[in-house]
């Protein structure tokens, strides 16, 4: 069955605008293969099922709309950690920026130098896990993704490694439109934590990939900016073996439009999967996490705790799914979640889905939508708080079971203090 | 300290009048309870003094210390030394009891141009007030109120009034839902604030809590008015023959 014409034809244009980087014959064909996967899918539309809540308009077009410049944050995300820095600008690789790309245990690597590579660990899972997680539902963003990346990194954990390593996302054009891919491989018991922070670019396309290894642990947290204009579709693919741990927390802070899509397969036993996130929105503002996670192994936990506060016309979307496959038994499977509006203007959309054929399993999801309590919030200024303090003590309550996903208190500190900041420019 | 009079309130959503004229007067240090049926108006009293919504005054005035009341925000009238203990304190999950207390007490200050506490200083604070009203270090880590029992409830409030030293405090049935044990422990608290230079109005349905937390004067409320007031004796005098007796008297 092909595609409707004008969807086939609006596809066919979007490919002819993009220029396919060279690279050996393995790096080729998988950029070829996604190339067709993309054609065939199309670019999405309204009445694509998962993409009833959130306008692709814009992530689809040749061009992207422009995008303001602002004076990146200051202090950026995770400057106070001791981390190894990997900076981009507008999707481009700046090595002079970037500290040294040297750590014990840690091999790294620009993705087009890996891409020459005739023999590379990259190629079993460039590609491989986005084309893994696109069935059964389609993500076209991650196959042109994969066809057409033009930077990014690829790295490998063999050990624990003691600094976090730390993607920076500089935005500072206008009319930039970047597509980064991204494969992390954590080998058996090695540990990785990976930051991501800023904007990105007017239009940023990102897709990674990660496969965690037996008893391997990888904790990703990201801040994708904050009050700027940038439209960003996101994903996530990662593959869990026995015992390993998957631990994903991403706070965004306004941005017109932001997809972030999590495909998160549990194939070994005793595996846990964590993805949390806190949107925080006001005004022009669309957030839309896409979560889907498979239980394909015995005794996994999974959780999924997402969390929006949106207000002054505001849009946020949740659409999450578990599936838990025959023989997935002793699941533990939770997902939650919540918006807090803050006006009447703002507007949540959720769908949440459980698919499950084990039969000795707990599963649980629930969504809620609410406002601000009221007898709370009187509480509070009973007590000498004033009313916008006492606001904001009440949204970060409401955000906390999200951000105690983040494992390092000294990152959840500055998690915690984005969210602060931008609250007190937002009040009102 | 607190000066109201002739206050009428009505209910803001609908045409329900609740406060028909209310005068009272407590002076600094003394202690007055208002006794009363169901439905005479004591609580919201208490509400329309500490500011919440939904009410509305179509006339009167009620002063703090000359300063009028019924114009601040709840904030602005808490920094003025206004503090009501809730009759049902509110759970907050997601927000520490301690967060809760110090962001408060600093806000408080703040207000009044005073330097705020340091967390050190605090801490050392709380702990001492915290023993005396035997709440634990879990209590007071844990979200406010969220979890805690009844009669936890109201000694977390007179813990917050212990550390925000108002001038002028209201306690809205703060017996209510508290066992003997918990009751004597909740009036020692309160008497060890009793002070030359700070007020308060116990509303209360029983004469019991007045055994402990002994009032200066006593006044009954009915139908959104104080019928009558007098000395201890009058609580007695409720207790004994109940509500009947008196608000036939003065009908």
């Amino acid at each position: 069955m092909g595609l409707p014409a004008d969807k086939s034809d609006a596809t066919a244009d979007r490919l002819a605008a993009l220029t396919m980087p060279d690279g050996a014959s393995w790096a080729r064909i998988a950029r070829e293969a996604a190339s067709t996967r993309f054609q065939a899918m199309g670019l999405p539309g309204r009445r694509d099922e998962y993409w009833r809540f959130t306008q692709p308009d814009t992530l689809n077009a040749i061009q992207p709309p422009e995008a303001a410049l602002y004076p990146p944050e200051d202090p950026p995300a995770f400057s106070a950690l001791d981390r190894l820095s990997v900076v981009f600008r507008d999707g481009i690789f700046d090595p002079e920026a970037s500290d040294d790309l040297a750590l014990e245990g840690l091999e790294i690597e620009r993705l087009s130098t890996a891409t020459q590579a005739d023999f590379h660990w990259a190629k079993d899972l460039y590609g491989v896990l986005e084309t893994r997680g696109q069935d059964p539902v389609e993500r076209p963003f991650a196959a042109l993704n994969t066809a057409f990346a033009t930077d990014g990194v690829v790295l490998r954990a063999t050990k624990k490694i003691l600094k976090p390593i730390h993607f920076r996302y500089l935005h500072e054009k206008t009319d930039s439109d970047a597509i980064l891919h991204f494969v992390v491989r954590v080998e058996e018991g090695a540990e990785l934590t990976l930051l991501e922070g800023g904007p990105a670019a007017a239009r940023f396309n990102k897709c990674m990939e990660i496969d965690v290894a037996d008893r391997g642990s990888f904790h990703h947290i990201r801040a994708q900016g904050r009050d700027h204009e940038r439209r960003a579709v996101t994903h996530l693919f990662a593959r869990l073996g026995e015992e390993s741990t998957f631990k994903s927390f991403t706070l965004t802070a306004n941005g017109r439009l932001t997809r972030n899509e999590a495909v998160i397969e549990l194939t070994g036993d005793n595996a846990t999967a964590h993805i949390a996130g806190a949107a925080v929105g006001d005004g022009d503002f669309h957030h839309d996490d896409t979560v889907f996670v498979t239980h394909d192994a015995v005794n996994c936990e999974s959780r999924q705790v997402f969390k929006k506060v949106l207000k002054n016309g505001a849009v946020g979307a949740f659409q999450g799914k578990i599936l838990v496959k025959e023989g997935a038994q002793k699941t533990d499977g939770y997902q939650i979640s919540q918006s807090l509006l803050l006006d009447e203007d703002a507007q949540f959309l959720a769908k949440p889905e459980l698919e499950i054929y084990a039969d000795d399993v707990i599963c649980s999801h629930g969504s809620t939508t609410g406002a601000i309590d009221e007898e709370a919030l009187f509480y509070l200024r009973s007590r000498g708080v004033s009313a916008s303090e006492a606001q904001d003590l009440l949204v970060l309550a409401f955000l906390a079971e999200a951000i105690e996903e983040i494992e390092s208190e000294e990152i959840a500190d500055d998690i915690l203090t984005r969210l602060e900041s931008w609250l007190v420019r937002h009040r009102g | 300290m607190l000066n109201i009079k002739d206050l009428h309130v009505k209910l803001e959503e609908e045409d329900k009048v609740i406060l028909k004229g209310v005068d009272l007067d407590v002076p600094a240090g003394a202690v007055h309870a208002i006794m009363g049926p169901n439905g005479s108006g004591k609580s919201t009293l208490s509400y329309v003094l500490s500011g919440r919504d939904g009410y509305e005054v179509t006339a009167g005035a009620a002063t703090l210390d000359g300063a009028d009341l019924l114009v601040l925000d709840p904030e602005e009238r808490a920094s003025a030394g206004l503090f009501l203990a809730f009759q049902y304190p509110v759970e907050i999950p997601g927000v520490g009891n301690m967060t809760f207390l110090r962001t408060a007490l600093n806000a408080q200050k703040k207000a009044r141009g005073e330097d705020e506490v340091s967390a050190g200083d605090f801490l050392k604070l709380i702990r001492e007030k915290a023993k005396s009203l035997k709440i634990d270090a879990d209590m007071l880590k844990r979200p406010v109120n969220v979890g805690f029992s009844g009669g936890e409830k109201k000694r977390n409030e007179i813990l917050q009034m212990a550390m925000l030293e108002p001038k002028m405090c209201i306690l809205d049935e703060t017996d209510s839902g508290l066992d003997v044990d918990a009751m004597r422990l909740v009036s020692e608290g309160v008497n060890a604030l009793r002070d030359a230079g700070r007020s308060f109005l116990v509303i209360t349905h029983y004469q019991r809590l007045l055994d402990h937390i002994k009032p200066d004067v006593v006044h009954i409320m009915a139908n959104g008015r104080i019928v009558k007031t007098g000395g201890p004796e009058l609580a007695l005098e409720v207790e004994n023959n109940g509500y009947a007796d008196i608000l036939e008297e003065v009908a």
